[in-house]
């Protein structure tokens, strides 16, 4: 029996699924274990990364191999996965997470220019975060709300026709909120 | 088993029609909203939430709130539609709270339309309107012009502007009617009643009865359903809306997606149990092959034949997939019609389903799109609900289920290998092919993959019939196209056109042109993979081949328009970063030829480009399509071979002359100070912000060149045109 088929072959898989389960939320063990029970279980890996990102907000290193044990693929495929998509954030993030997109209408209105004022106000390049854990900048291919160019968006929220003359309001708008 | 189909169809729309008259009642006014992301990051939902205050404020009982998807008239949003009984409809735009309550307080309590917020009018509405279908195709070369008689008869009886208002739309989907002789059709509003008119008498019998009497005159009536008329009695009147021809969005905007019965009101699921019913395979396949429907992700592919080919692989399980990963930069067609309208999606992914024989369905949605994936859950839950999905499909004995996964922002899975791998749960890599995912596909079974307007458009013409759907629509490709019109363009939005449209038409007639007074550049079409249109061109009947022949692609259906400010080689840059960044790595000439171009581009928009690199890089290009494993890498050279075919100067100015001509290219650009018109204001010496322009005041002031990063604050300020760009003074 390999061990892709089923988890618990080995000697020690009591302590490897303690220890699995202990690097998860409770409720992602039990959306794997719903999985499991579907078929072909392994092709659930993205959602299963995507509600674990949902979670926690970022999908570590000791997640991989919890997953991985848990749902039964080879760890070197969930980092594989996870490193492969764009919207997997390997490290922790912000709280506010900005997305300046940068989708061809957006960049022919100028979000190169906003882009570039978040930096300067952040004093952070794309794909980091701030010292203090507010902010994370990142940019994004196309939102889908072109005609609404140049758009931010700052966790699930959209910002509509943004200047780089708005960017210190919108931080400001962020800071209130924490 | 006929019998019980059309049965249990018919139970379940008397179940609709009885839930949709609960909600809008006809004597109740109804405010209209749109709610789809772009709505929403504009403010739909304060809106909404500003009207229910109103309404319960000021106690009225008789107006009722309706969240529809979204038209697509981004530009103006939020759009606010008031449906007053027995009135004409009147839409308002970028309505915010302050609007709420003016709109409120004049046209819901008082009755009166508040003209100057009004969508694309600014007069008060008539008491009719009176729309003629204008379709290129159902008009014949009347000898009688009817619709000049309908105004000169409408003068004979002093009836005014104020009281019957004319408009042209485009198609309504009613050609066949059109066809009888020389009649043409009117649709009038309120009330959408669809004259056809045949000769002079009948025209004095509708001014006579209707204009002035009030009353419908029935024998003149157009029967069944046309789809028209349902968009056009909201937006016959704006000139971005009426000469579209909504097939695939004939729900956007019109209608709650959350909703079932209110799509089982407009026919929804109806194509879906006449092919239930009439339980002929053959039948639908030769119906989709007939409307020379073709896919409308970009491909290009026939439908027809794509399904006859599962259909015919002998297999017990098969899959069908809708690709909703849209992820070419600049397209946003798809999500909203998975916003607006997710069950025209889903129907015709049924129907498709039951022509190749398909047991299970996915729809692969972008990761990036929230709502568009709630409304899809909330849509796929509501048709288990009603035995639309699961076992014994509305009584027939056919059982289907359709399951959601989502992309993780990967472009390349919108490529049908790549996107089958990411449902396996793998890396998005696509494979080569053959074998083509209808022979070998998710887990090594037949497999249809379809875009979601090809679907969108699927129940019409099972609905409405193959000669139909194939009229509409240019000799290689049946119905009509969605684009995304965006960039330096008046009215940016969704617009739907026939295939075959001009691109003037599209960018011109609909989208009203290049704002600013600046001119016409060109027009980019099929995102990453497509290519840039010099303005020159802009008379090009836009299709699948004559797109191809310019050397861009109809790609998903974005359209970006530019102007001259924008610069030619620093869109292939742009386009090339984006093939690099999202090469998946697996075949070389992609992954290691996208990289080089990249560095050429930068070199010479850096100003250190050398005439060699020109045909390097025209060298490379040409590689990368010939060699590399999928479409993402064939297509990946076309911004810059399109760009270099058509602007061939600009890449020769950048490089021989050292200079950006539209001033994009930081490095390639020099600000400078003119003797002549310097007045010696300081205002650009105090706006610099690296202070390197010198002058006292009320003389001529000099910039540093050393030290100027060329920002162009000095330009921007200078009142007197005296700060010279590339030696060309500000417009």
């Amino acid at each position: 029996m390999s061990h892709t088929d089923q988890p618990c072959c080995t000697d020690n898989w009591p302590q490897i699924k303690a220890k699995s389960e202990a690097a998860l939320p409770r409720a992602i063990v039990e959306y794997i274990e719903q999985c499991r029970a579907k078929e072909h279980a392994e092709s659930q890996l993205i959602s299963v990364l995507h509600k674990l990102q949902g979670t926690v907000g970022y999908i570590g290193k000791e997640q991989i191999d919890a997953v991985a044990q848990l749902l039964g693929v080879p760890a070197a495929k969930v980092s594989g996965v996870a490193t492969f998509y764009h919207f997997f954030s390997l490290e922790e993030r912000g709280k506010f997470l900005i997305s300046v997109c940068l989708g061809t209408a957006c960049y022919v209105k100028g979000a190169q220019q906003v882009l570039e004022k978040f930096k300067e106000e952040l004093g952070i390049e794309s794909g980091e975060t701030t010292k203090d854990g507010m902010f994370s900048l990142q940019v994004s291919r196309c939102l889908g709300t072109c005609g609404l160019a140049p758009v931010v968006m700052i966790n699930e929220e959209v910002h509509a026709k943004v200047a780089p003359d708005n960017v210190a309001a919108l931080l400001k708008m962020c800071q209130d909120k924490a | 088993m006929t019998g019980t189909v059309e049965n249990t169809y018919a139970a379940l729309k008397e179940k609709a029609r009885q839930q949709y008259n609960l909600r809008h009642e006809a004597t109740k006014t109804r405010i209209q909203i749109g709610s789809a992301t772009c709505e929403n990051a504009a403010g739909s939902e304060k809106v909404l939430e500003e009207f229910r205050k109103h309404i319960v404020a000021s106690g009225k009982e008789d107006v009722v709130l309706h969240r529809t998807g979204c038209t697509g008239r981004c530009s103006r949003e939020p759009i606010v539609t008031v449906i007053a009984p027995g009135k004409i409809p009147v839409k308002y735009e970028r309505v915010d709270s302050g609007r709420v309550h003016e709109i409120f307080t004049s046209h819901i309590m008082g009755g009166k339309a508040k003209a100057e917020l009004m969508l694309d009018s600014t007069e008060q509405p008539a008491q009719y309107e009176l729309f003629f279908c204008n379709s290129a195709r159902c008009i014949n070369p009347a000898k009688v012009d009817l619709v000049g008689l309908f105004y000169d008869k409408l003068e004979q009886n002093n009836i005014s502007a104020e009281n019957a208002r004319i408009s042209k739309t485009s198609c309504m989907g009613l050609c066949e009617a059109g066809r009888e002789g020389e009649a043409i059709n009117v649709l009038i509003r309120p009330g959408k009643v669809i004259y056809n008119v045949k000769k002079a008498t009948d025209i004095d019998e509708i001014i006579a009865a209707h204009i002035i009497g009030g009353k419908t005159v029935e024998r003149l009536i157009v029967g069944g359903n046309p789809l028209g008329a349902r968009f056009f009695e909201l937006y016959g009147d704006s000139a971005f809306f009426n000469r579209q021809s909504r097939l695939a969005l004939r729900n956007s905007g019109l209608i709650d997606p959350e909703n079932i019965y209110e799509y089982v009101m407009v026919d929804g699921f109806e194509a879906l149990a006449k092919v239930l019913a009439k339980s002929d395979r053959g039948w639908v396949i030769d119906e989709v092959t007939k409307s020379t429907l073709r896919g409308r992700g970009g491909g290009g592919y026939p439908t027809g034949t794509k399904w006859s080919m599962a259909a015919k692989e002998n297999n017990e399980t098969k899959y069908i997939i809708c690709n909703a990963d849209e992820g070419d930069p600049g397209a946003f067609m798809d999500r909203s019609m998975l916003e607006g309208d997710p069950l025209s999606i889903i129907e015709g992914m049924m129907i498709g389903a039951y022509a190749m024989g398909a047991s299970n369905g996915f729809f692969y949605v972008r990761a990036e799109y929230p709502l568009a994936i709630k409304r899809i859950e909330t849509a796929l839950k509501l048709c288990r609900e009603h035995g639309l999905l699961g076992k014994n499909i509305l009584g027939s004995g056919w059982d289907f289920e359709i399951e959601v996964r989502l992309g993780a922002g990967a472009f390349v899975c919108g490529e049908e290998t790549a996107l089958i791998h990411s449902i396996e749960g793998e890396r998005g890599q696509p494979r080569v092919r053959p074998p083509y995912p209808t022979t070998s596909g998710l887990w090594g079974k037949p497999t249809v993959i379809n875009n979601v307007e090809t679907f969108a458009n699927v129940p019409l013409i099972l609905l409405y019939g193959a000669q139909w759907f194939k009229q509409i629509g240019s000799a290689r490709a049946g119905g009509t196209k969605v684009f995304s019109l965006t960039g330096k363009v008046h009215h940016t939005g969704l617009v739907e056109v026939p295939m075959g449209s001009t691109l003037r038409e599209v960018v011109f007639d609909i989208g009203g042109g290049v704002p600013g007074g600046k001119a016409l550049k060109a027009i980019q079409t099929g995102g990453p993979a497509g290519g840039t249109i010099p303005a020159s061109l802009i008379d090009t009947a836009v299709d699948y081949e004559s797109l191809t022949a310019l050397g861009s692609i109809m790609g998903s259906g974005g359209m970006i328009v530019m102007d001259e400010t924008d610069c030619m080689v620093d869109i292939a840059k742009f386009f090339i970063t984006f093939s690099q960044d999202e090469s998946c790595g697996k075949c070389t000439p992609c992954r290691e030829g996208t990289k080089r171009m990249l560095e050429i581009l930068d070199r010479i928009t850096a100003g250190k480009g050398e005439k060699e690199d020109l045909d390097k890089l025209e060298r490379l290009a040409n590689l990368l399509r010939k060699s590399s494993l999928c479409g993402l890498g064939r297509a990946a050279p076309n911004p810059v071979l399109s760009t270099m075919k058509y602007f061939r100067k600009e890449y020769d100015a950048h490089v021989i002359d050292k200079v950006c001509p539209s001033g994009k290219c930081k490095a390639l650009v020099k600000f400078e100070i003119s003797e002549e018109k310097c007045v010696g204001c300081t205002a650009c010496a105090r706006h610099c912000p690296v202070a390197c322009i010198s002058g006292t005041p009320k003389h001529l002031h000099v910039i540093d060149q050393t030290r100027c990063i060329r920002c162009g604050k000095c330009f921007e300020v200078c009142r007197f045109n005296a700060v010279l760009k590339n030696g060309k003074a500000k417009a």
